[in-house]
């Protein structure tokens, strides 16, 4: 491990040396010990699975460690594997000012298990877990205010799912008659069209309609 | 009058409201003048962007990042170009570079003329709009003559850019450079030291360092507490490591000290303008990659080659195919750090692209920021977080 600047963390030096990204993982491994289910370089950045209880915890650790200091929190979001049996990576990206490096996190979770919130670490995170809550359904204990943020109110459903079709379920227009804007289940006058435009001479893993035969003799 | 009588009021600020800068609904707890609570609602401009672009292919993905800040709409480009870069393992030609550099600092002008001047009018100067809005008038014509369009460029794409500029083009954006750093000049005289000015921002809206960086600020508002921050510094990308500029920071971290970084960061921007206009004056070749997976032929080569029309054909149907991995691109948004999450499971589209709009993270502290001020203050505050509803509703 090479030799890692350590300036205060108060005041960022105007140039901040870039640190090698091994050493950062490395770091990182010491500072979360038996807490980092995995801990991986892939395309310059760092990424460190850790348990989903253990959350809290860690981002504290993460952020007081005087030679990490991750003290500004980038982005919270999730990401939705619908055909894993924990569907959803909860997905956490850390700045260090001082050191000058990034850091990922990732817990998993499902449609009912709940992640601790973080938001009494980082203030900065309510919303982006109140917009995972929205757009995927992830549920947070210890949230002050877990509402829906971007969809409209009274909205059914988390859009961002795999699972939630792209054209939603209702639509709104202004009745005239009513003198109000009334939700109609959503009509289509052409049916949705998904093209897929994967190359079908390099092997599809679907049958085409018409094709059925090919596929099983 | 009996205390019991006494309760706080509620009031709606917007959805609707010239200075709430698009669709934001407040809703503010007053007591008497002093706001004792601010519960901002927005999503009324959410138009499911990241949904969207993952049923798309990449490069058809990426025209939606011009509708997010649609105030500097090649900035945001560039956030996702360099993802789909960084995945693909795409070098982009040094000409493209250079041009990719002129034309964010266009953006940050753009962006920051808008805001400097219309914080001005939010707290009552009628006058720098007239002004600022001439300049960026210019600017958009720059947008349109590289790329055909005023504000929705589309120009950045992974592995360059669009099209070459003309010679003509980049000898007029070197003549606009002067007068316009006048009209900068016009405008600090005109608001620096105005005694109303000053006293609707100076000590209004204090963030300090910590508090910054707690909250997942970035850009004008953690160098305005102090901290000298910029990833075109820190983390440079494309050709900013070799371009000479400075970074402004503040002292006091009010609303007054980020006005100010953002008219320094304006002729900051000229300088790296002047240095890329150099540079592009001896710097000829390729605006894409040559990578012929990754960028359509040229239109020329098409009308000979029947490989090309093939692969130009294919590349605008099935797309291209990018690698099984996930990163995280950000790049230094006129508004703070804008960045890009993308996850690729190795097909022509993108698993999931979580957008990270700096102005999100900004609002989100309207509470924080306003709670104790007076209501008169809030639209100063909002006129110096910088935020466009585009890019927070996304």
């Amino acid at each position: 491990m090479s030799e890692a600047p350590n300036q205060p963390t108060a005041e960022p030096a105007a140039e901040p040396v870039v640190t090698p990204i091994d050493a950062l993982a490395a770091a990182v491994a010491a500072v979360l010990g038996p807490d980092a289910l995995e801990v991986a370089v892939a395309y310059g950045e760092v990424t460190a699975v850790v348990p989903r209880d253990a959350i809290v915890e860690v981002m504290k650790r993460l952020r007081d460690a005087p030679e990490l200091a991750f003290i500004n929190i980038v982005d919270v979001c999730g990401v939705d594997y619908p055909e894993r049996a924990e569907r959803f990576d909860v997905v956490y990206h850390l700045l260090s000012p001082s050191r000058n490096a990034r850091l990922r996190l990732k817990v998993t979770t499902d449609e009912d298990t709940p992640v601790p919130s973080i938001s009494g670490v980082f203030p900065g995170a309510q919303w982006f877990e109140r917009e995972a809550y929205d757009m995927l359904g992830i549920l947070f204990t210890g949230h002050p205010e877990l509402r829906r943020l971007l969809t409209d109110y009274g909205f059914d459903g988390h859009p961002l799912r795999k699972d939630f079709p792209m054209t939603g379920y209702v639509e709104v227009r202004y009745d005239d008659a009513q003198k109000r804007v009334v939700y109609e289940p959503v009509r289509l006058n052409q049916e949705f069209r998904n093209f897929d435009f994967l190359s079908p001479w390099e092997g599809t893993t679907y049958v085409l309609p018409g094709d059925e035969k090919a596929k099983t003799s | 009058m009996a205390e019991a009588q006494v309760r706080n009021f509620n009031i709606n600020f917007g959805p609707e409201h010239p200075s709430a800068h698009g669709v934001l609904r407040l809703v503010l707890e007053l007591d008497g003048e002093v706001v004792e609570r601010v519960d901002p609602h927005i999503g009324l401009l959410h138009r499911g962007t990241e949904k969207l672009i993952e049923a798309r292919t990449y490069l058809q993905g990426l025209p939606y990042f011009d509708r997010l800040d649609y105030v500097a709409p090649m900035n945001q480009e560039h956030a996702y170009c360099l993802a789909v870069e960084r995945l693909a393992g795409i070098v982009v030609p040094r000409r493209a570079q250079i041009i990719r550099v002129l034309y964010s600092e266009i953006g940050r002008i753009l962006s920051h003329m808008l805001n400097v001047t219309t914080q001005a009018m939010d707290v009552g100067a009628l006058t720098p709009p007239l002004w600022g809005f001439e300049e960026r008038e210019k600017l958009m014509i720059f947008y349109e003559r590289a790329s055909g369009s005023r504000m929705h460029a589309a120009y950045f794409r992974p592995g360059g850019v669009h099209q070459d500029l003309p010679d003509q083009l980049v000898a007029d954006i070197e003549a606009w450079c002067d007068p316009f750093l006048k009209t900068v000049a016009d405008l600090d005289a005109l608001l620096s030291e105005n005694r109303i000015f000053k006293q609707r921002n100076v000590d209004i809206g204090i963030v300090s360092l910590e508090d910054a960086w707690k909250w997942g600020f970035s850009g004008v508002m953690v160098r305005g507490s102090g901290a000298a921050w910029d990833l075109r510094k820190s983390q440079p990308y494309e050709i900013y490591g070799e371009l000479d500029f400075d970074i402004p920071v503040g002292k006091n971290g009010d609303c007054y000290d980020r006005y100010h970084i953002r008219m320094e960061e304006m002729r900051q921007s000229i300088r790296i303008m002047r240095q890329c206009i150099d540079l592009l004056k001896v710097e000829k070749g390729p605006v894409m990659t040559l990578q012929g997976k990754y960028a359509p032929p040229r239109r020329a080569e098409m009308k000979r080659s029947m490989e090309a029309l093939i692969h130009h054909f294919k590349l605008y149907t099935e797309g291209f195919r990018v690698p099984e991995g996930e990163v995280y691109a950000a790049v230094e948004a006129p508004k703070g750090e804008f960045g890009v999450y993308l996850v690729s499971d190795g097909t022509n589209k993108p698993y999931r692209v979580k957008i990270r709009a700096p102005g999100f993270a900004h609002l989100q502290a309207m509470d924080f920021l306003c709670r104790g001020h007076l209501l008169a203050d809030v639209s100063a505050v909002l006129g110096s977080i910088d935020i466009v509803f585009g890019e927070v509703d996304r």
